[in-house]
């Protein structure tokens, strides 16, 4: 395997600023993180890991994380779910079936692939579909893309996923994640 | 063996475990014998009461989890299998009615009815106590070594296709689902 970068530690994704995402869902308490791993989300997943302090499930398809996040929720522990938009397609019949039928929280951070920038041909067409179908479930979503507004902008999604009972989203994007 | 039968006989033993089940016969049928604020319905998202189990599981690991799964449930997400046994919470016990169909749209068979072996496949994917029964003492007795022995453990017990003539019943979703949430709420208070 040499050569291989198998996790992701010579990616150029910002260290710095997944470190700032990570720090602010532990401000909101965050002790649960549910993810599948796609490379925008090494360092946060990695991070999760590390820290005792919080729990991390790797997940082997991205709608088993609405299943593990209402179960905190109902276990009363907040959980956040890391996903590329491809997880969030997959995602759907959970998400519609379990969180919006229960009127679940769901807080989930979704990495914004396939937009302005993409050079992977394989990650467009989720880009294309990610916010027309955010809109089309009726799901509030903003954007995490600039430094000085990634904590208040985590802080208000969940404020706003605990006070109405839904699922939140919000978008990782290039501009925060990617440093090139 | 019956469903049904098989329920009445742990119904006891669901008593102070948090009880997450599947849509159709198998929440009609245990809502049949006496709903409890500790049990949990999920009338859809088929595959996700197991992986709700594990979330419950992972949060409160001195809580007793009971899933009660189902053959067409469980083929719609057994990637839960590999997840649940890579995290192995102790006290996670997931039960899988299997009739081999899918009796709740008109009985179309499932896979298990040509050869798929969910033990096998539960087995293969790390889940450490693997079982399947099939008589109502056999699933009783399963059911309940499997809490006593605080090992995750997946029961399959292959049941006949029959079940309740109504599915839907007078508990509404939602009222199901703040008792639910209140229920595990005053647990941490005692």
């Amino acid at each position: 395997m040499a050569g291989a970068d198998l996790d992701g530690r010579n990616m150029p994704v910002s260290l710095t600023n997944s470190k700032l995402i990570f720090d602010a869902l532990k401000e909101c308490d965050i002790r649960m993180v549910s993810a599948l791993p796609e490379t925008w989300l090494v360092h946060l997943i990695r991070l999760a890991d590390d820290d005792p302090e919080m729990t991390l499930v790797r997940l082997a398809k991205e709608e088993e994380a609405v299943g593990v996040s209402a179960g905190a929720y109902f276990a009363g522990v907040k959980s956040a779910m890391l996903m590329q938009n491809h997880g969030f397609l997959a995602s759907i019949n959970g998400i519609v079936s379990l969180a919006h039928l229960y009127k679940i929280p769901l807080l989930m951070l979704i990495s914004y692939r396939g937009s302005f920038g993409e050079r992977d041909p394989w990650q467009t067409q989720g880009g294309n579909v990610t916010e027309p179908l955010l809109r089309a479930l009726g799901i509030p979503y903003s954007f995490l893309d600039a430094v000085e507004t990634v904590k208040k902008r985590i802080r208000q999604a969940q404020t706003l996923a605990e006070s109405s009972l839904q699922p939140v989203a919000l978008l990782l994007t290039r501009d925060l994640m990617w440093e090139e | 063996m019956l469903r049904l039968e098989c329920l009445r006989s742990i119904y006891s033993e669901l008593q102070n475990c948090l009880v997450v089940t599947i849509m159709g016969a198998v929440a009609a049928e245990l809502q049949s014998l006496g709903h409890r604020p500790n049990f949990f319905y999920l009338q859809h998202a088929m595959g996700l009461a197991s992986s709700m189990g594990l979330g419950l599981a992972l949060c409160l690991p001195e809580q007793q989890v009971i899933v009660i799964d189902g053959d067409g449930s469980l083929l719609m997400n057994l990637g839960s299998l590999s997840t649940m046994a890579r995290y192995r919470p102790k006290k996670l016990v997931h039960v899988v009615f299997d009739n081999e169909s899918l009796l709740s749209v008109g009985g179309f068979p499932t896979a298990t009815s040509t050869g798929t072996d969910l033990e096998g496949i539960a087995r293969a994917s790390g889940i450490p106590r693997v079982a399947t029964v099939r008589s109502v003492e056999s699933f009783k007795a399963a059911v309940s070594d499997a809490v006593r022995s605080s090992e995750l453990t997946t029961i399959i017990a292959k049941v006949e296709a029959t079940g309740p003539t109504a599915y839907v019943t007078d508990l509404s979703l939602l009222e199901n689902r703040f008792q639910f949430r209140r229920y595990i709420q005053a647990l941490g208070k005692h």
